[in-house]
C-alpha cells in the first residue's frame, strides 16, 4: 500500500502534524487501513531523508509541522498519472492451495472451492451490508468510501467467479478422464544445484 | 384450503421436494431432496451452476410444477393439496414472479400492468389502480405511471416488474435472474428496491436466483445448489472480523 504517496499527496495541500496527517488520511479512505502513529512519524522521517518533505514551524500548541518539498510535488504528479503495477510475484495463497489440492489424492475439490466459495460470499454479504447501510454519497467522505468498499466487493466477486470457472474447468477435466492425482515423483531430484551438464543436456 | 402451518412467521417451506424429469435411465434429476424455508422480512438467494436446479427450484416454489415428491407450503397452505383452482388463487394473491426479461404487456402502461394481477382477481380496473400506483411509487414510478413498457428503459421495466410482484399485499417474491438483462449500476439498483421491499415490514419475503456473486450478496441467506442438492448456505452475520476495522 503506498502510504508513502498517500501522506505525501496529502501533504501536497499544505502543512501538516503527525496526528493530523492520519487523521487526514483516515477520513479519505473510510478508515479501512488505519495507520498507526508511528507509521506516521517513521514514514515522514524517510520523506525527510529523501528531501520530499522538510521540517516547518511549530506551532503554540507544539504541533510539529511538516511541509513538502518541490521534489515531493513531483513525486505526487508522478504518483498520480503512473498506473499502479500488480506484481505477480505476490503469492496468492488461495490460487497455490487449489493447484496443490489438485494433484493430490483423496482430496475433494469441489469440497475445498465450495468452502471458500461461502466465505468469500459471506465476506460480499457483509461489504453490500456496510455498502446498503451508507447513504447516498453527500460528502466527498462517503463517496471515497463508497469507491473503497466497491473496490472490495468487486475484487471478492473476481474471486467467486474465478472459483466458479476452476470449478467447472475441474468438472470438464475429470469428464474427460484428466486431473488424475499427482504421485510422488520417484525419480527424485539430486540434492544442490543441478549440474549444469545435465541442464544442457534436458 | 386446508393445512396451516404453526410458524406463521415462515412464508414458504420446501421439504423433502425432488424433481424428476423423465423416467428409467434417461431420467434427469433436477432437484433431490430440498429442504428450505423463506421467513417474512428475508431475501433468500439461490446460486449454483447451469442446470444445478436453480430455475426448477423456484417454479416448484411458485406452485408452477408440482413436484415428483415433497411437500411445497405457501403461507400455511400444502400446494398438493389445494385444487388447480385454489392453486391458482393463491398464486394470485400470495405470490409475485419477476423474470430476468421483465414479462410486461407492452400494449399496456405501467399502471395497467401492475393493475392486472388484481383485475385478474376481481378487482375492478378503478380499484385496482389505488394499491397499484402505490406499488410504483415504492418503486419510484409513479410519476411514470401512464407511459408503456416501450418507452421505460431496462431497469425502469424490470421496476414495474417488481411492483407487479408486489401489488395488493402479496408477499413471496420469486425473482429468477432479474438482473440478468441489466447492467451493472442498474442491475443494483433493481436489488435496491427489492431489499427495501423486503425489508419494509410489510412481511414480504423472498427467494432471488441468480448467478451472479455481487448480486446475491444483497441476500440475508445465500444456499448453494450442485446437481439439484443444497451443498451449502452463507448466512450474513451481524459483524464480520473483515470489516471490523472498517466504519461507515
Amino acid at each position: 500500500m503506498s502510504v508513502r504517496q498517500s501522506l505525501l499527496a496529502i501533504l501536497n495541500q499544505g502543512p501538516c502534524y503527525g496526528y493530523q496527517l492520519r487523521a487526514e488520511f483516515d477520513r479519505r479512505t473510510g478508515s479501512t487501513w488505519p495507520l498507526n502513529v508511528g507509521q506516521i512519524y517513521n514514514t515522514l522521517d524517510r520523506l525527510e531523508r529523501d528531501g520530499l518533505v522538510q521540517k516547518a514551524d511549530i506551532d503554540a500548541d507544539g504541533q510539529n509541522y511538516v511541509e513538502i518539498t518541490d521534489a515531493g510535488r513531483a513525486e505526487v504528479a508522478e504518483w498520480l498519472g503512473s498506473p499502479v503495477v500488480r506484481t505477480m510475484a505476490t503469492r496468492d495463497e488461495l490460487a497455490i492451495k487449489l493447484a496443490i489440492a489438485v494433484t493430490l489424492p483423496g482430496v475433494d475439490i469441489a469440497q475445498v472451492i465450495q468452502v471458500q466459495r461461502t466465505a468469500t460470499m459471506r465476506t460480499l454479504q457483509e461489504l453490500t451490508r456496510t455498502k446498503n447501510a451508507t447513504a447516498d454519497p453527500e460528502s466527498s467522505e462517503q463517496l471515497a468510501w463508497l469507491l473503497v468498499i466497491d473496490s472490495l466487493i468487486f475484487a471478492a466477486e473476481a474471486e467467486v467467479r474465478w472459483l466458479d470457472h476452476s470449478e467447472s474447468r475441474l468438472t470438464r477435466a475429470r469428464a474427460a478422464g484428466l486431473a488424475d492425482p499427482l504421485p510422488l515423483n520417484t525419480d527424485v531430484p539430486k540434492r544442490g544445484r543441478p549440474a549444469k551438464t545435465v541442464q544442457a543436456n534436458a | 384450503m386446508t393445512g396451516h402451518a404453526a410458524d406463521s412467521d415462515i412464508l414458504l417451506q420446501l421439504d423433502g421436494v425432488s424433481m424428476q424429469y423423465g423416467r428409467g435411465e434417461t431420467a434427469i434429476t433436477a432437484l433431490a431432496g430440498v429442504d428450505l424455508s423463506v421467513s417474512r422480512g428475508e431475501l433468500v438467494a439461490v446460486m449454483g451452476a447451469s442446470g444445478s436446479g436453480k430455475s426448477t427450484l423456484l417454479t416448484v416454489a411458485g406452485g408452477l410444477t408440482p413436484p415428483t415428491s415433497g411437500e411445497v407450503v405457501v403461507e400455511g397452505h400444502w400446494l398438493s393439496q389445494l385444487s388447480a383452482r385454489e392453486l391458482a388463487t393463491l398464486r394470485r394473491r400470495s405470490l409475485g414472479f419477476v423474470f430476468q426479461d421483465f414479462n410486461l404487456i407492452p400494449s399496456l402502461t405501467a399502471l395497467e400492468n401492475v393493475s392486472l394481477p388484481l383485475e385478474l382477481d376481481g378487482w375492478t380496473s378503478k380499484k385496482a389502480h389505488r394499491p397499484a400506483l402505490d406499488a410504483l411509487t415504492i418503486v419510484e414510478l409513479g410519476d411514470r405511471a401512464g407511459h408503456f413498457p416501450s418507452d421505460l428503459s431496462g431497469g425502469q421495466q424490470q421496476r414495474v416488474a417488481i411492483a407487479r410482484a408486489v401489488v395488493g399485499g402479496r408477499s413471496l417474491i420469486l425473482a429468477d435472474e432479474p438482473t440478468g438483462a441489466l447492467d451493472s449500476t442498474t442491475g443494483e439498483l433493481v436489488l435496491r428496491m427489492l431489499r427495501s421491499r423486503v425489508d419494509a415490514g410489510a412481511g414480504a419475503g423472498g427467494i432471488l436466483v441468480t448467478h451472479d456473486a455481487r448480486h446475491a450478496a444483497w441476500a440475508d441467506r445465500i444456499v448453494f445448489l450442485r446437481d439439484g442438492r443444497i451443498v451449502d448456505e452463507s448466512r450474513a452475520s451481524a459483524v464480520s472480523s473483515l470489516l471490523a476495522g472498517l466504519q461507515a
